[in-house]
């Protein structure tokens, strides 16, 4: 009679280990394509989208999404490696900001110096309307509430003026 | 006389903190300017200038005195070559032999330092560019453009030649055509 024999308890444990072990190689193995699925290379819009918020130094006032120099074609593979490499647009401007300065930025920062790029032209703007409302003001003003002769209001020239006026005035009657 | 009444009222009804707020503000923003502008024209730094001290941290793989980084303070008593250099800068790959040649010259010496600050580079580039070139002297991003706004560099490639006192004697705009011009330059700066 063919009996099965019956495992030991070694056997069992190292069974169960090489499962574990097989286990895990499956669990790797299906996270190592779920990350290549998740990460395809950047396209170039994605790339141009952070692109276009720099400027390289080297060629100045170009946005770096349509510079066509070498070194510019350099940043922006830069670029689409770090997304590739799964940095957020704020890291990798970041990043520029690091390496290469903040001028690089089409936005100056909200710090320093660069404060004054926003506030100036709003303080500039609110005060020429302020100039342009007082002297559109000062212009209308003669009509409505222009002061009238001998009022306490005058200066002592302009009495005075008023006065040689008034005296010229009669003695032509 | 109406319209002299109503600029007189007008100017007596604007306080006179408010005026010179306004034009304290006005002659700080023409300040400002005027001091972009007076940078902008400068140049960069002149002979006769001397430079302050600074920090070039170097690419993995190159070291000066087992250090990872050099300081311009520390290198007082040594004749100092900086040259700005960058991988995309065709004109800089005319002189990089020359350079690499001539700092094997001095290098034994130890009176002479060459330093290599890449501008506004990508490190794979650059690191491939030094590969190239065989360049074995202290080579190192200029992080945040820092050393070349202080030399307010125009382009690259551009070297400039620092005597033992850390005063600068000589500024090359544009590549070097031969190591001789640069040995040229340097021997001045090593006579006692």
């Amino acid at each position: 009679m063919i009996t099965k024999a019956p495992l030991s308890t070694l056997s069992r444990a190292a069974l169960f280990a090489l499962l574990i072990v097989a286990a895990a190689f499956v669990l790797l193995a299906w996270q190592a394509d779920t990350v290549h699925a998740q990460a395809p290379t950047p396209s170039d819009d994605e790339v141009n989208a952070i692109a276009r918020q720099l400027y390289c130094p080297v060629c100045e006032n170009t946005p770096l999404d349509v510079c066509p120099t070498e070194a510019c074609r350099q940043w922006r593979e830069l670029i689409r490696q770090k997304l590739a490499e799964g940095w957020t647009e704020e890291q990798i401007k970041q990043y520029f900001v690091e390496n290469y300065g903040a001028r690089v930025l089409a936005e100056p920062p909200r710090q320093g110096v660069f404060w004054l790029a926003y506030i100036v032209p709003p303080i500039a703007i609110l005060a020429g309307a302020f100039i342009l409302y007082r002297a559109l003001k000062a212009w209308n003003r003669p009509e409505a509430a222009a002061p009238g002769v001998g009022e306490s209001e005058a200066t002592p020239v302009q009495d005075e003026y008023m006065a040689r006026l008034e005296e010229e005035l009669r003695k032509r009657e | 006389m109406e319209t002299m009444q109503a600029e007189q009222t007008s100017k007596r009804t604007i306080p006179l903190w408010a005026q010179v707020l306004i034009w304290g503000g006005l002659l700080g923003l023409l300040a400002v300017l005027a001091w972009g502008l007076v940078r902008a024209q400068q140049g960069t730094v002149q002979p006769g200038d001397t430079i302050p001290d600074f920090t070039l941290p170097l690419f993995s793989g190159y070291e000066y005195n087992g250090q990872s980084e050099v300081h311009l303070s520390e290198l007082r008593g040594k004749v100092v070559v900086i040259n700005f250099w960058a991988s995309w800068c065709k004109p800089c790959e005319q002189e990089a032999a020359e350079l690499e040649s001539a700092w094997r010259h001095y290098r034994e010496s130890g009176d002479v330092v060459f330093l290599g600050a890449d501008y506004v580079d990508t490190e794979p580039e650059a690191r491939q560019y030094l590969r190239r070139f065989d360049i074995t002297y202290p080579n190192g991003p200029d992080k945040g453009t820092k050393i070349s706004q202080l030399f307010r560099i125009k382009g690259v490639p551009e070297t400039y030649f620092i005597d033992r006192q850390g005063v600068l004697r000589y500024v090359q705009i544009g590549p070097f055509r031969s190591e001789d011009e640069i040995r040229a330059i340097i021997d001045p700066l090593l006579a006692p």
